[in-house]
């Protein structure tokens, strides 16, 4: 039986394992995510889904890191009041911030907790990694937990 | 109906007299206080203001920076000034004021900003990397494996990122861990002991703003010490009688004169560095320049164009700390707080629940 709200999911489901996806850097430093589909996610989630979450992801990281009109207005204003509006003004990464987590958020009410799956905001993370937590269901008799981690951590 | 059942179990586990005890956190965790990220961070900084302000462990000769600065723009606004406004015009001490102020903000700001650092990887995460790396020998108990490097493809050009031993992580490009520091800093540029702190992508502008700002500074109070000097030896007084009249002026001559050639050059340097969009590591190690003896490289992440790469530098958006100084470390990192309470409590209060959600509903 699949969960129905996060609540449910965190106090009634033990953590299997996690999945880790990596940085794409083949475009230079820019914060971007490969969208390779993990192999341990097979079973869990349909494809096209996760590959949405994280083209969505990396567009909005490209929004915050864009170099443009905006950013050249808010560093030359920042150069000229020495920095110090960055004491006070919130920068517009840090606004963009908070929509990925408000976005990854909803992600993980309508997506993730629903297939026992929960993601974890890269900022959390020092945006090294998308951190996806795979639970397996404790109070059901399924036979998920045979389907799911088949080469993970436990084998070591 | 099954949401129902959630929301009517809390309100009674707490307010009916049961005898399991209401879900709450484990005992262990009581009497400590929540603790800042700062007060458990691994690296070698120091933090103040509750985390508010980070410095690297040895402040280097930031107090030595400050001081010479203090003290000459000082000495410059009580002994020059008067005379030179007298004599020349008043916009002096203003421009004086103005370069000084953006001298010591932007050397606090580089000094007490988070350079960059990338925090540590979690116990899983570097479980998760180990997998990742090959061993094809086996044998490793002996000896230290060599370096574990990756890959990638940047730009048409191959970019090998190392493995940090002490942060567990593959650096991104252009990261490197500073051992002063004990950090991997993004974009580091070096580690400088005049600021106290490492040089990286957060605080570059910054750093470039500083020691521009200070060039400035000191080629403007050379100037008006000399012009000064120059006035008062006029009228067949001589030098020595004006540095008799104005003893802080020599000080200040002297200070200017042996710091604007250094820093008019790091200034030189570092404008070169922005117009290329390099880093002074990267410079250093010749990274991109073909020292190695390939041909085939060039600056990867140079824009090509000087204009824009000196935008990107310094006019790009300004990246967030992603060490979370001043927020609290989490309690116990477990899924399983309290489910064994829950459903024995709702257990216990099924019958009550049966007759509340009658009257209720």
């Amino acid at each position: 039986m699949p969960f129905h709200n996060l609540q449910e999911l965190r106090h009634s489901a033990s953590l299997a394992t996690k999945v880790f996806i990596q940085r794409d850097y083949s475009d230079g430093t820019i914060c971007k995510f490969l969208t390779k589909f993990p192999a341990e996610l097979d079973s869990r989630i349909e494809r096209s889904l996760f590959e949405e979450t994280v083209k969505t992801l990396n567009c909005y990281y490209a929004e915050a890191e864009k170099i443009g009109s905006q950013s050249y207005l808010e560093g030359c204003l920042a150069c000229a009041t020495a920095y110090i509006i960055f004491l006070c003004m919130e920068t517009r990464y840090e606004k963009i911030l908070k929509k990925i987590s408000m976005y990854i958020q909803e992600q993980n009410e309508k997506i993730y907790a629903p297939r026992g799956l929960l993601l974890t905001d890269p900022i959390e993370r020092g945006m090294r990694v998308i951190e996806i937590s795979i639970f397996e269901d404790s109070g059901s008799t399924s036979s998920s937990s045979t389907g799911s981690s088949p080469s993970s951590a436990t084998a070591q | 109906m099954k949401n129902l059942d959630y929301q009517q179990i809390d309100p009674q586990a707490l307010a009916t007299p049961t005898p399991t005890p209401p879900p709450r956190p484990l005992p262990e965790h009581k009497p400590r206080r929540a603790r800042r990220k700062w007060e458990v961070f691994p690296g070698k900084n120091r933090f103040c203001c509750d985390g508010r302000v980070i410095v690297a462990r040895q402040c280097g000769v930031l107090p030595l920076t400050l001081g010479l600065i203090v003290l000459t723009s000082g000495l410059f606004f009580i002994f020059d000034c008067p005379f030179l406004v007298e004599h020349l015009t008043g916009c002096i001490p203003v421009i004086g004021g103005v370069l000084f102020v953006f001298v010591i903000i932007s050397l606090l700001q580089t000094s007490f900003t988070d350079p960059g650092i990338l925090p540590r990887a979690t116990p899983e995460e570097a479980a998760d990397i180990e997998k990742q790396i090959d061993n094809p020998t086996g044998s490793s108990s002996s000896y230290r494996p060599p370096p574990r490097t990756k890959e990638v493809v940047i730009n048409q050009q191959v970019v090998k990122l190392k493995y940090c031993f002490t942060c567990k992580i593959f650096r991104p490009p252009r990261t490197s861990h500073c051992s002063l520091c004990d950090n991997c800093v993004e974009r580091f540029d070096h580690h400088c002991p005049w600021v106290g702190n490492c040089v990286g992508k957060r605080n570059y502008r910054f750093f470039y703003t500083f020691i521009v700002s200070l060039s400035f500074l000191t080629a403007f109070i050379f100037g008006c010490v000399t012009t000064h000097l120059a006035l008062r030896s006029q009228g067949g007084n001589g030098l020595v009688f004006a540095l008799q009249a104005s003893p802080a002026s020599a000080l200040e001559l002297v200070v200017c004169f042996f710091s604007v050639w250094s820093i008019l050059g790091l200034s030189g340097f570092h404008t070169y560095l922005v117009a290329t969009n390099l880093t002074t590591n990267e410079d250093i190690k010749g990274s991109w320049s073909g020292k190695s003896g390939n041909e085939d490289v060039g600056n990867p992440y140079s824009y090509n164009s000087i204009t824009k790469n000196c935008c990107s530098v310094l006019c790009g958006p300004m990246p967030p700390s992603l060490i979370d100084r001043r927020g609290f470390v989490p309690s116990d990192d477990s899924v399983q707080t309290s489910p064994v309470e829950i459903e024995l409590s709702a257990a216990k209060n099924d019958t009550n629940m049966v007759g509340r959600a009658v009257t209720s509903g």
